[in-house]
């Protein structure tokens, strides 16, 4: 697909905690190749992440100072000045707590239709639609905006990014500092190691092992992924019946009832009541033997098979990514 | 307390369809919009645990005013009810036929012009509500008042004239900070809330609920509603096969790559 229907799309480039560019930002710009002229915009020291962003075809690239005190405020302010300046065909952003934030307060300022969590984006006649996954992605929705800069965020897991080498044009761009009443302070730095083994019911990640554990002995796995991913223990009714794992640690209804970002299921089937204490989880992954057990119904990612034989496999894994330091994951590398 | 008024706590609360049953329950009507008609409903899930913040911080110091603020059509005033029983102490139903089929930027008009209007020191609200789940919202108010905004807080703690909070996005676990007035969004895992006691739904009954009008609010009619809305949607498909649930098996060392994959994808490793 070549140059689309003309006009700039701005491209917020996101960065990861350790350096260098998410990949969601080749993603971003590969889909914004189709509907009209990348330009790049990029908060902080630019390094070489300009060229990064050129790979993707960002002939244009923004670079602006960032204020590390105020995480989004200052990504606002730039897209917001960019798109009076520029009026492009639209303003892609990946998404994600940050993106969504920056997304809902640009919109704001410009008056503009916003459309979130966009698994796909293509030109319309009038104008981009963008297609979501609605309604425990039982429904594909197609929408377009109607009035000022369309707004999107986009979920890149999907997105699969190709190369379109250009050399960017690096602009810098000063933008005024939000009013200081306006201002949110970083307190503890990111990546500041967890202080303990996180409460179940306010941890970010669970793991929990079920009947399928098949001894006490064995439960020792679910610690150790647990451990790995510094999340908390729990188990089923089944595993707590059996005195695998405390009490406390039941997830169900007349349990804990847990709310995690990733919630890995190790040997459970999935009963009703189960499922009700975990289904609020953002992502589900179940291991089992059973292919038609219950679990696999609600994950996103199913894993048919021993988990006696995988999980040991899984922590190796986690370990050689942990002292390889993960070239998996990174801008580069995952063209 | 120094502070003549105290902490005014507003929040800000959504009724949406109950989650019971298989999500193939939920459709949409023939205008393209959610169905929620005929659908019992009930106080959004992560809302109850921003009145339940809210009520944590009264308990800290005794000068707070909790509100609870919905905008919804009649039946919304039941998710008001909930959230008086869970610990608010009074409610205002923003209630306006025109306001039927709001958009984000409408809605959050809307509600920044209640919040405004009520006074305020700290708005929360939950991260996302359970039947659309944009969770723009809250950065949306913020924005609208002029406010710092906190998202998806997994602990908050307000100071004297500061709120903090902990979040873990993905990138690693962080603790923000903010002057008051603010707006916090909180998730799911900020702890969970109370269950009542007996006497307090039984008083709830008696907290005054009041009902404000687009003509209280001072809000141009022209400026909400289904015409105003910024997005349209020009088709609806429903999916079979139930989306990107994958289901994988083969021998163990590939499959706890592709688990690993998957996981370090989504910034869990």
């Amino acid at each position: 697909m070549g140059i689309g229907p003309g006009g700039s799309v701005l491209v917020l480039a996101q960065r990861r905690a350790g350096g260098g560019l998410c990949r969601s930002s080749g993603a971003l710009l590969t889909l914004a190749r189709r509907l009209g002229a990348p330009v790049g915009v990029l908060c902080g020291p630019p390094e070489g992440d300009a060229a990064s962003l050129g790979r993707y075809g960002a002939a244009t690239v923004y670079t602006v100072a960032d204020s590390r005190r105020h995480p989004t405020g200052v990504a606002v302010e730039a897209l917001a000045v960019l798109a009076r300046r520029l009026a492009p065909a639209a303003i892609l952003i990946a998404a994600g707590r940050e993106g969504q934030e920056v997304a809902a307060r640009v919109a704001v300022r410009l008056d503009s239709g916003i459309v979130t969590d966009a698994v796909d984006i293509r030109p319309g006649p009038d104008g981009p639609v963008a297609v979501q996954c609605v309604l425990d992605r039982s429904y594909r929705v197609e929408s377009s905006v109607v009035r000022g800069v369309p707004v999107f965020t986009v979920a890149t897991r999907s997105v699969a990014a190709r190369e379109a080498p250009v050399d960017p044009v690096v602009r810098r761009l000063a933008v005024r500092p939000a009013a200081g009443v306006r201002e949110v302070r970083r307190i503890a730095p990111v990546g500041a190691p967890a202080p303990r083994r996180p409460d179940l019911a306010t941890a970010a990640v669970v793991v929990a092992g079920g009947r399928g554990v098949g001894s006490r002995d064995s439960f020792r796995l679910v610690d150790q992924v647990a451990e790995a991913l510094g999340g908390a223990v729990g188990g089923s009714h089944t595993a707590t019946q059996l005195g695998w794992c405390s009490p406390e640690a039941q997830v169900d209804v007349v349990g804990r009832v847990v709310h995690p970002r990733l919630y890995l299921a190790l040997g459970i089937s999935g009963s009703v009541r189960h499922r009700a204490g975990m289904r609020a989880a953002a992502t589900i992954v179940a291991i089992d033997r059973d292919p038609a057990a219950p679990i696999f119904a609600v994950a996103d990612l199913g894993v048919v098979g021993d988990l006696h034989e995988v999980v040991p496999e899984l922590l190796a894994e986690i370990r050689r990514r942990r002292t390889t330091d993960g070239v998996n994951g990174t801008f580069g590398g995952a063209a | 307390m120094e502070r003549r008024l105290g902490v005014r706590v507003v929040v800000l609360v959504k009724h949406v369809p109950c989650a019971a049953g298989a999500p193939g329950h939920a459709g949409f009507a023939a205008d393209l919009r959610l169905d929620r008609a005929g659908r019992p409903g009930q106080l959004n899930e992560a809302d109850e645990f921003a009145v339940d913040q809210a009520l944590r911080v009264a308990l800290r110091r005794r000068d707070v005013q909790i509100t609870a603020v919905t905008m919804g059509p009649v039946r919304a005033v039941e998710a008001l009810r909930r959230a008086l029983v869970l610990g608010a102490d009074q409610a205002v139903h923003l209630l306006d036929d025109r306001l039927r089929g709001c958009d984000a930027l409408a809605t959050s008009r809307v509600l920044a012009a209640a919040v405004t209007r009520l006074g305020f020191d700290l708005v929360l609200c939950g991260t996302a509500s359970a039947d659309s789940g944009m969770s723009v919202v809250p950065a949306m108010v913020a924005e609208r008042l002029g406010v710092p905004v906190l998202c998806d807080a997994d602990a908050l703690t307000v100071r004297e004239s500061t709120v903090e909070i902990h979040r873990d996005d993905g990138a690693g676990p962080e603790a923000l900070a903010a002057d008051l007035p603010a707006v916090v969004s909180v998730t799911g895992r900020c702890g969970e809330p109370r269950y009542p006691r007996l006497a307090a739904t039984l008083e709830a009954r008696y907290r005054p609920v009041r009902t404000w009008t687009l003509g209280d609010l001072g809000i141009d009619p022209a400026e909400v509603g289904r015409e105003r809305s910024a997005t349209v949607v020009r088709t609806v498909t429903p999916r079979r096969d139930g989306g990107t649930r994958v289901l994988v098996d083969g021998d163990p060392t590939s499959v706890a790559i592709r688990l690993a994959d998957f996981l370090a994808e989504r910034q869990f490793l």
